[in-house]
C-alpha cells in the first residue's frame, strides 16, 4: 500500500498554565524563572502535615476557557490522585480530576482551504505542575539529577481533543486557535516558549475507509507549531511505512528529536502506567450554580472565533487572514484601531501581515512592544493613499517608524521624502528633462519604449526619488503630446 | 487464598518497595488472609448506595488568589538528605 | 498532693491563686518524668530546657489565663516546629520541622507548654504503639502490658501523671482504645472539629486530633481551645465551638441513651460487658431512658476501614522518597532503587503490610471490588447511627473487646492486632464524636466505656460523661508504677 493509502487520524492533548497570582493550592507566586526552590512552600513541597486549600480564581479561569470552547460546564465536579513515583512529584501524586471533569463535550472551529471544519473537544479538566529535573548532559548520561520544585502546584488546565484532526496542518491550525481563543478569554499567556502552552500529538494511521483506528502513538517534547506538524508528519510516514513492511506497530510514547527530525521510542523495561486514581480526600468536591457558569459567560471579551467572523464578514477578508490578525487580543485591537483610523481594512491587513510582522519577528518584539500607534499606520496608509509618498518611499518611512516611533509625517519632513505630487512642479521639471533630451524624446516618439523609462528614469533622479511616479508617466505623455 | 508472589511482586513495584523474598512469602499469606477477611463485604448487597467519601458534606471551600511569602529556601532545604546549588539532588534516573 | 498529679483545672486555680509558680509546675513535671519514664517509655523527645525558659516567661509576666504556663505532651505526629517529629519511625527519626501543627499553635497560643513528644505506633499504624520504630510503651497500670495505641504514649504519659494532659490522634480508635487500657479519658471529636493542618496524615478521611487527660473537664477545657475552623484545612468544619466546660452540670435527666446489642457479642470479656451494663445502670439511676438498639451493619465496619485506611494511607505515605526530607538509603545506585531500598528500609513491618494492602484496593481490576465497595459499605454504617440518633442522645457501648494484653503477644498476627479496633472504627467510618472514659477494673487493669454522639454534638457527650464520672471515682485512681 502506498502512502495516500491511508488516513492519518490526530488528537491534540494540550496544557494550558492558568494565569493566576498564586498557585493552585498554595499562596505561593504562580510565576515563571525564579532561582531553584525559592517559589515554594511545605504545601507545594509535599512535606508531612501539609494539606491544599483550592485557588478560587482557578476554578473561574477553568470555566471561562471551558466556555471559550463551547464545553459543557459540570454542575459537580472533583479531584482525584493520580499516584506515581517521580522525584519531581513531591506527593508521588498528581491532583488532577478523573472521572468528572470541569468541562466536557465542546469544539472549536478551524478553517480548512476555506472551508470551516469542527474539532471536537472530548473535556478539560484542572490539575496541579509537577517540578524540574536538571541534569548534567542527557538524562542517560548524568551521573545525578538536580530537583527543582518552583513549577509543583502551578495551575493547569488539560484540554483533550476528539481525533478528529486528519493533517498535520490541521494540528497546527487547531492549535493556533487554542492557543488565541485561550488569550483571548484571558486566562493564560500561552508563551509555549516558557511552557505554559504545551502539546502533545496522538497520532495513528489506518487504511482508507476503515472505521476502527490505528494503533495509537503519543509523541511528546514538541516545543513550537513547526515541531509539531513535522513530528505529525515524520511519525504517520513512519507508521505507514512500518505497516507497508508487515510491521505490528505498539502502542507507546515516542519524544520528538527536534536535532535529528525524528520520533524516537521512550519506552521504558516498566509495564504500563497503573495509576490507582482515587477521589483527593482532602479536597471536598464542586458544585457549580448555573448563576456562576452565567456570570462568567456575560463577562466573556470577544473571542477569535467571533472576531473572524466579524472581520470575514465586514470587511470581506480571507479566513487565513482573519486567522493572523486575531492571534491576540493587542494584535487584534492594533488592527481594529487601525480600520477605526483608516478604513480600509484590506491594506491594513496587508501591511500588519507584511512588513509590520517581518519587523517584529526580525526584533522578537511582540506587537504590544511596537513603538509606533495603530494610528500611526493609518496616518501612513493615507498619505500613500493620497500620493503624498510613494509606495516605496513608505516603506524605508515605515521602517524608520519601527525604529524610532516617530509618526510618518515627521519623519517625511526631517528626511523631506515628501513625494512630490504637485503637477505644475512636475511639468516644470519634466520640461527641462525634455529639453535636455531631445533625441531621446525623439526616439520616443517613434515608439521606443525603452525610451519612455530613460525619460522617467531621469526626471526620478533629478527629483532624488520624490516624483510620483505615476504622474510622471502620465504628465511626460501629456507635454509630449502638448508639443 | 493467598496473593502469588508475582502480585506481590507487582504491588511492591507500585508501591516502590524493595521487598526481601522473606517479606514477599509472608505478605502473600498476611495479604491474602485480610483480604480474606474484606471479603465479607461482598455479602452485602450495595447496587444503589453512594459511596462515602467525604464525611462533611461541604462543597467549594476555596481562598482568594492572594500572595502570601513562599518559605526561605534554607528552610525549605534543611531537613534534605542531599542538595546542590539550591537543588535536592538525587542519584541518576537509572 | 504532688503538683504532678493534679489536674488541669487544678493546677489552674493554683496558679491563679499564686499558691504556685508555672516552673514549679514544669519541675514537677520533669521530676515525675525522670523517675518513673525509663519504665514507662512514654517519650521519644523531651523539651525540658525550653519549657523551663516558657514557665520563667509566663511567670514574669504574671497572667495566669487559660492554660497559661501549664504542661503538656504531643503525640510525635504533630510538626512542632525546631522539635524533632519522628512519626515513631526510623523514616522521620531526624525530621525537625519547621512550621507548627494549628491543634499546637493554638495551645502555644494560650502558652501551654510543651513538655515533649510521645511515642506511637509507626505513622499511627497499630493499637498497642509496638509497631514504634524506637522501642515500646509499657502500660503504668501493668508495666508488662502495652499502652495501647496507637497513641500509647499519650495515654501513658497522662495515666503515669507524667503530663497533665496530651495530644493524640484517632483513625480507628487510637486515642479510645489507648486511653480505655490506661484508664484516661480520650476523646475523638468529630471528623472536621480539629484542624489537621501539620498534622502528618495516615488517613485523610478518618484521621481527627484529639485530646487525652485525667477527667472530663479537662478534656473539654483543652477540647475548646483546640477547636474550630482552620484556613489551612479545607475539611475543617466552619462551625462554632461552645463552651465545653459550660455544659458540665451533672443533670442528664431525660437523656436518651442507646447501648447496640452488636457491640456486646461473644467477642467481648465477659468482664467488659458487666462493667457497661453496670455504668447503664448507674445512667438509668441518675435520669436517663436506657434502650437497646441495632447498628446491623457494625461487623462490616472492621473490614471496610482495612480497605480505606489503608488505601489512603498508600498514598499518603507515598511522599516518603528520601528526597526532601527523611531517611535515605545512600548506597543506592540509581532513582528507583533510592525510592524502593529507602522506603523498604524506612518503614516497619505494619507500614509496608498497609500501603501493600491500600495498593492493591486501588490497583487496576481491585478498585471496584474492594476501594469503592468499601466506601459503599461505610454509607450504610454512617446510616445505621443517623437512624439510631433520630431517636437517642448518645450511644453507650464497651471501647475495647479486652483489657490491655501482654507485651510482645499479638505481634504475629496482623488481623488478631487489627480485631482490638472492631469496636471503635465504625465511629471513624461515620466521622461521629466519640470518647472513652474509665468505668471499671478486671484483675487490676482499667475497663473504658465509650460514649458516640451525633455529629458535632461534643457538648452532650461532655455532659453525659461529667455525670457518670462525677458519681464514681474511677477517675481519681492512679496506677501504682511500683514508685511511691
Amino acid at each position: 500500500m502506498k502512502a495516500y493509502d491511508y488516513e492519518i487520524v490526530i488528537g491534540l492533548e494540550v496544557h494550558v498554565e492558568l494565569k493566576t497570582k498564586t498557585k493552585i493550592f498554595c499562596g505561593c507566586s504562580n510565576r515563571f524563572g525564579a532561582e531553584p526552590n525559592t517559589n515554594v512552600c511545605p504545601i507545594c513541597s509535599g512535606f508531612p502535615g501539609a494539606l491544599p486549600v483550592l485557588n478560587q480564581q482557578v476554578v473561574e479561569y477553568a470555566i471561562r476557557a471551558g466556555l471559550a470552547l463551547n464545553c459543557e460546564i459540570a454542575s459537580y465536579t472533583k479531584f482525584d490522585s493520580k499516584n506515581y513515583f517521580y522525584p519531581d512529584l513531591p506527593n508521588a501524586y498528581q491532583v488532577s480530576q478523573y472521572d468528572r471533569p470541569i468541562c466536557s463535550n465542546g469544539y472549536m472551529d478551524i478553517y480548512v482551504d476555506g472551508k470551516p471544519k469542527r474539532i471536537g473537544i472530548n473535556r478539560a479538566h484542572i490539575e496541579e505542575d509537577a517540578g524540574k529535573l536538571v541534569h548534567q548532559g542527557s538524562i542517560t548520561e548524568t551521573a545525578y539529577s538536580l530537583v527543582d520544585l518552583n513549577r509543583c502546584g502551578v495551575p493547569l488546565l488539560e484540554i483533550v481533543s476528539m481525533p478528529d484532526m486528519r493533517q498535520a496542518a490541521e494540528a497546527r491550525q487547531y492549535l493556533e486557535k487554542l492557543r488565541s481563543t485561550m488569550l483571548f478569554a484571558g486566562v493564560s499567556d500561552c508563551k509555549m516558549e516558557e511552557g505554559s502552552l504545551r502539546c502533545d500529538a496522538n497520532v495513528s494511521v489506518r487504511p482508507w475507509g476503515e472505521q476502527a483506528l490505528g494503533t495509537r502513538v503519543e509523541i511528546k517534547n514538541l516545543n513550537s507549531f513547526r515541531s509539531l506538524e513535522k513530528a505529525i508528519e515524520y511519525e504517520a510516514r513512519r507508521q505507514m511505512e512500518a505497516l507497508d513492511d508487515g510491521e505490528v506497530l505498539v502502542q507507546e510514547t515516542r519524544t520528538w528529536d527536534e536535532e535529528k527530525q525524528v520520533t524516537r521510542s521512550m519506552r521504558s523495561k516498566e509495564e504500563a502506567q497503573d495509576y490507582r486514581y482515587f477521589p483527593n480526600p482532602d479536597l471536598p468536591p464542586l458544585v457549580i450554580p448555573r448563576e456562576w457558569v452565567e456570570s462568567v459567560a456575560r463577562s466573556m471579551p470577544e473571542l477569535p472565533q467571533q472576531a473572524q467572523l466579524r472581520l470575514m464578514e465586514k470587511y470581506g477578508l480571507s479566513a487565513y487572514d482573519v486567522s493572523i490578525l486575531t492571534s491576540s487580543p493587542e494584535y487584534l485591537a492594533f488592527f481594529d484601531r487601525c480600520v477605526a483610523a483608516f478604513a480600509q481594512p484590506k491594506a491594513v491587513a496587508n501591511w500588519m501581515m507584511g512588513e509590520l510582522n517581518k519587523f517584529l519577528n526580525q526584533s522578537n518584539l511582540q506587537i504590544t512592544e511596537c513603538r509606533f500607534s495603530p494610528e500611526h499606520l493609518a496616518e501612513l496608509l493615507k498619505m500613500i493613499d493620497e500620493g503624498a509618498v510613494s509606495g516605496k518611499m513608505a516603506k524605508d518611512i515605515f521602517a524608520e517608524m519601527f525604529a524610532s516611533g516617530k509618526p510618518a509625517a515627521q519623519i517625511v519632513k526631517e528626511k523631506g521624502l515628501a513625494q512630490i505630487s504637485d503637477q505644475d512642479t512636475l511639468i516644470a521639471m519634466i520640461e527641462e528633462v525634455l529639453k535636455a533630451n531631445p533625441k531621446v524624446v525623439e526616439d520616443y516618439r517613434g515608439g521606443k519604449q525603452k525610451a519612455a523609462g530613460f525619460l522617467v528614469g531621469q526626471i526620478m533622479k533629478a527629483t532624488k526619488g520624490q516624483a510620483n511616479p505615476t504622474l510622471v508617466n502620465q504628465l511626460i505623455d501629456k507635454c509630449l503630446s502638448a508639443e | 487464598m493467598a496473593l502469588t508472589i508475582k502480585e506481590v511482586e507487582h504491588v511492591a513495584l507500585l508501591a516502590r518497595l524493595s521487598l526481601s523474598e522473606d517479606e514477599k512469602v509472608k505478605l502473600s499469606q498476611q495479604l491474602g488472609a485480610i483480604l480474606n477477611y474484606a471479603d465479607t463485604l461482598n455479602t452485602i448487597p450495595t447496587d444503589n448506595v453512594e459511596p462515602l467519601t467525604h464525611i462533611l458534606s461541604v462543597h467549594n471551600v476555596f481562598r482568594a488568589d492572594e500572595v502570601q511569602p513562599s518559605m526561605p529556601r534554607e528552610e525549605m532545604l534543611a531537613n534534605a538528605p542531599l542538595v546542590e546549588a539550591g537543588y535536592y539532588k538525587v542519584p541518576k534516573i537509572m | 498532693m504532688e503538683l504532678f498529679e493534679l489536674t488541669v483545672h487544678a493546677l489552674q486555680q493554683k496558679l491563679a491563686s499564686r499558691q504556685v509558680s508555672s516552673e514549679e509546675i514544669v519541675k514537677s513535671i520533669f521530676a515525675r518524668i525522670n523517675k518513673v519514664d525509663d519504665k514507662v517509655k512514654a517519650f521519644i523527645t523531651l523539651t525540658e530546657e525550653d519549657a523551663l525558659n516558657k514557665a520563667r516567661e509566663v511567670d514574669n509576666a504574671g497572667q495566669y489565663k487559660g492554660i497559661a504556663g501549664i504542661p503538656l505532651g504531643l503525640k510525635d505526629l504533630f510538626c512542632t516546629p525546631g522539635v524533632n517529629t519522628t512519626c515513631g519511625s526510623k523514616m522521620l527519626a531526624d525530621f525537625v520541622p519547621t512550621y507548627a501543627s494549628t491543634a499546637f499553635r493554638r495551645l502555644e497560643e494560650q502558652q501551654g507548654i510543651l513538655a515533649g513528644k510521645l511515642n506511637m505506633d509507626e505513622f499511627a499504624m497499630g493499637s498497642s504503639t509496638e509497631n514504634s520504630s524506637f522501642f515500646a510503651t509499657c502500660n503504668p497500670w501493668d508495666l508488662t502490658r502495652v499502652p495501647g495505641g496507637s497513641s500509647g504514649g499519650s495515654a501513658a504519659a497522662v495515666s503515669a501523671d507524667e503530663v497533665p494532659f496530651s495530644l493524640g490522634t484517632d483513625t480507628g480508635g487510637s486515642i479510645r482504645q489507648p486511653a480505655s487500657f490506661c484508664g484516661v479519658v480520650g476523646m475523638k471529636p468529630t471528623y472536621g472539629r480539629v484542624s489537621r493542618w501539620g498534622v502528618i496524615a495516615f488517613a485523610s478521611s478518618l484521621d481527627q486530633v484529639g485530646v487525652i487527660s485525667k477527667d472530663v473537664y479537662d478534656n473539654a477545657l483543652i477540647m475548646k481551645i483546640i477547636a474550630g475552623h482552620d484556613h489551612l484545612d479545607s475539611t475543617s468544619a466552619a462551625l462554632d465551638v461552645p463552651d465545653y466546660t459550660a455544659c458540665l452540670d451533672g443533670d442528664i435527666k431525660g437523656l436518651r441513651v442507646a447501648y447496640p446489642q452488636e457491640y456486646f457479642g461473644s467477642g467481648v470479656d465477659a468482664a467488659i460487658k458487666d462493667a457497661i451494663k453496670k455504668a447503664l445502670l448507674k445512667y438509668e439511676e441518675l435520669g436517663a431512658i436506657v434502650e437497646e438498639v441495632s447498628l446491623p451493619h457494625s461487623e462490616y465496619a472492621l473490614p471496610a476501614y482495612y480497605l480505606v485506611a489503608p488505601a489512603e494511607a498508600s498514598a499518603n505515605l507515598a511522599r516518603f522518597d528520601g528526597v526532601r526530607y527523611g531517611y535515605r538509603d545512600n548506597e543506592a545506585e540509581n532513582m528507583e532503587a533510592m525510592f524502593s531500598q529507602t522506603r523498604c528500609q524506612g518503614f516497619g513491618d505494619e507500614v509496608k503490610r498497609r500501603i501493600m494492602l491500600g495498593t492493591y484496593a486501588l490497583s487496576s481490576g481491585y478498585y471496584d471490588a474492594y476501594y469503592l465497595k468499601a466506601l459503599k459499605v461505610r454509607r450504610l454504617i454512617a446510616d445505621d447511627f443517623t437512624r439510631v440518633f433520630k431517636d437517642f442522645d448518645i450511644i453507650v457501648a464497651p471501647t475495647t473487646p479486652t483489657t490491655a494484653f501482654k507485651l510482645g503477644k499479638q505481634s504475629g498476627d496482623p488481623l488478631t492486632l487489627y480485631m482490638n479496633d472492631i469496636l471503635t472504627v465504625p465511629v471513624n467510618m461515620a466521622g461521629l464524636p466519640g470518647m472513652s472514659i474509665p468505668c471499671g477494673f478486671d484483675q487490676g487493669m482499667p475497663i473504658g466505656m465509650q460514649i458516640i454522639g451525633k455529629a458535632f454534638d461534643e457538648a452532650t457527650i461532655y455532659k453525659a460523661a461529667y455525670a457518670y464520672e462525677q458519681s464514681t471515682n474511677f477517675h481519681t485512681m492512679k496506677p501504682a508504677l511500683g514508685v511511691e
